[in-house]
């Protein structure tokens, strides 16, 4: 179950992390001066959109750890 | 500059295929020594019961639960640990969660490992103080302690001597799964005499996730991750000391050497963290805690990439680590909370008081959230990066069957070693990412804490959700 869940929370963090990459990149293209901004916008993103993953990976280890 | 970063990449590139070597000595010893992982529940010597009653500790009563359980179940395959026992084979999950533990000494190849300083304190016992060495890779019990895989156990049967050195039947600790107060938990056991005791768990913080819990002793040991930590501040002392000096010495020159190639790295988080995030104006008085954190995370993620000596310990991959380093960002960023801060943590302005009743519980919350989930993103971050490393390395053992089909291992060498060093290089962007993530993360709930009230025109993503 540990697995399935980790898997699981990694399909919601790439669709979050890759609408994030998306956007930004279109951002970047029609406004070239505004990179580093946007740069530090999409990171900062993306890490706490991967946080919440991480803790469903955190869970599902422990779930797997705790079967033995 | 940029041909110094390349030479850093090449020479990663080529280490990270000599880990795949170095590891498999070292796995192969490993196996060689039987990675026993039983299911069955062997049954205890009754002798050695009656022998030792009079010894009774507090320990026994879970002692004699397991005791119980043992006879009650799997009494069809009563199997001793000092029984002669056929080999295993390679374990992944074993060797992989084995690697990124915390340990006393760091272990090379086979019977090869730098021996770290031991102090353990044992309540009622006293000081046991030495050298990893002294425990002679297993073979030697020293006050009741033993080491298991490179980590401080005590025996927790009553009757074993608990007084200076003890000679063990042999260097295996076998690592069986026993109901332990209505819980199935990993426990070692040693052999001494012929017969079995059983080991208390170690004493670390990392030691509940990988198995821990309630110990009779506390471990003040130099463990491999206190060693690298120590490494990594020395490093960092010396090199910023030597650099601040150049600064003053050469002021206005343009930077040269070593100063030259930190320089970006300066420049790079006052102008791309601290000033967005903070302000211009306050930026100054959390730059060096920020600077601190950076290169502490920083140093401590590349020193983990490092297979060998020097290196090799999963320092930000340990849960504990990573709590202090959340801990830290905690108090600096709420004990210079401003008045605007605290107003809109405890009683949000312009919002009905209904709202506030809402609102207010879930702001207390956000603040330990927050550094909540710090901790959890370094740690797992690095964690998981060393996990999916061995995986790969151990993709030659599985491939090579134990050592069983020569090509086998040749195609798991080739195979793993091109994913390993694929892997590696990611790891090194994560190291960069992981630390630049803290830092700014840690800058920007500091930005939120002392921003100023008529600053709302400059909206950032750090301190949107105030407004």
């Amino acid at each position: 179950m540990g697995a399935i869940g980790a898997g699981i929370a990694a399909l919601g963090a790439g669709i979050g992390v890759g609408l994030i990459g998306s956007k930004s990149t279109e951002s970047i293209a029609r406004q070239p001066e505004a990179t580093g901004d946007i740069r530090t916008a999409m990171i900062l993103t993306a890490a706490l959109v991967e946080g919440a993953a991480l803790f469903a990976i955190v869970v599902g280890l422990l779930d797997v750890l705790a079967q033995g | 500059m940029k041909a110094s970063l390349r030479l850093i990449l090449a020479v990663l590139f080529v280490g990270s295929f000599s880990i795949g070597s170095a590891l498999a000595q070292e796995h192969s010893h490993d196996d060689d020594h039987g990675h026993e992982q039983h299911d069955d529940h062997s049954g205890h010597d009754d002798g050695q019961h009656d022998d030792h009653a009079g010894h009774n500790q507090a320990d026994h009563s879970s002692h004699d639960q397991a005791d119980h359980s043992d006879h009650g179940e799997a009494a069809h395959h009563a199997h001793s640990a000092c029984d002669p026992h056929e080999e295993h084979g390679y374990d992944p999950a074993t060797v992989t969660l084995g690697h990124i533990a915390d340990a006393n000494e760091f272990h090379l190849f086979g019977h090869f490992a730098v021996p770290l300083p031991v102090f353990a304190y044992a309540p009622g016992e006293g000081w046991t103080i030495g050298l990893s060495s002294m425990f002679d890779h297993g073979h030697t019990a020293i006050d009741g302690y033993v080491l298991n895989h490179g980590r401080i156990n005590r025996v927790a049967t009553p009757g074993f001597p608990m007084d200076g050195e003890v000679q063990l039947d042999s260097e295996h600790v076998t690592t069986k799964s026993i109901e332990v107060n209505g819980k199935v938990k990993d426990v070692g056991f040693i052999c001494y005499d012929g017969n079995e005791y059983q080991l208390d768990a170690p004493s670390t913080l990392d030691g509940g996730m990988l198995g821990g819990g309630l110990t009779s002793f506390y471990d003040f040991s130099i463990t491999k991750n206190v060693f690298t930590m120590l490494l990594a501040a020395i490093l960092l002392i010396w090199l910023w000391t030597s650099i601040a000096r150049k600064y003053k010495q050469r002021e206005g020159q343009a930077p040269r050497g070593v100063q030259g190639f930190f320089e970006p790295f300066f420049t790079f988080i006052r102008d791309e963290v601290s000033i967005p995030m903070i302000g211009e104006h306050k930026y100054e008085k959390f730059q060096p805690f920020i600077m601190t954190i950076f290169f502490f995370v920083l140093f401590c993620n590349l020193l983990g990439l490092v297979p060998f000596f020097p290196g090799s310990a999963n320092v930000t991959g340990n849960i504990a680590v990573t709590l202090v380093l959340a801990v830290l960002a905690f108090l600096v960023t709420n004990l210079n909370g401003n008045r605007h801060y605290w107003e809109h943590v405890l009683w949000m302005p312009g919002i009905p008081a209904w709202v506030k009743t809402i609102l207010t519980p879930v702001e207390i919350l956000g603040l330990f959230i927050k550094p909540f989930s710090l901790m959890i993103r370094l740690f797992a971050n690095i964690a998981a990066g060393h996990i999916i490393i061995l995986s790969l390395i151990g993709l030659i053992f599985i491939f090579g069957n134990s050592g069983e089909s020569f090509g086998g291992g040749v195609v798991g060498v080739i195979l793993g070693g091109a994913f390993t060093a694929f892997m590696n290089l990611i790891e090194l962007l994560v190291a960069f990412l992981q630390a630049f993530i803290f830092a700014i993360l840690t800058a920007s709930y500091i930005g939120a804490a002392v921003e100023e009230h008529h600053h709302e025109h400059d909206e950032d993503v750090a301190h949107a959700h105030a407004h």
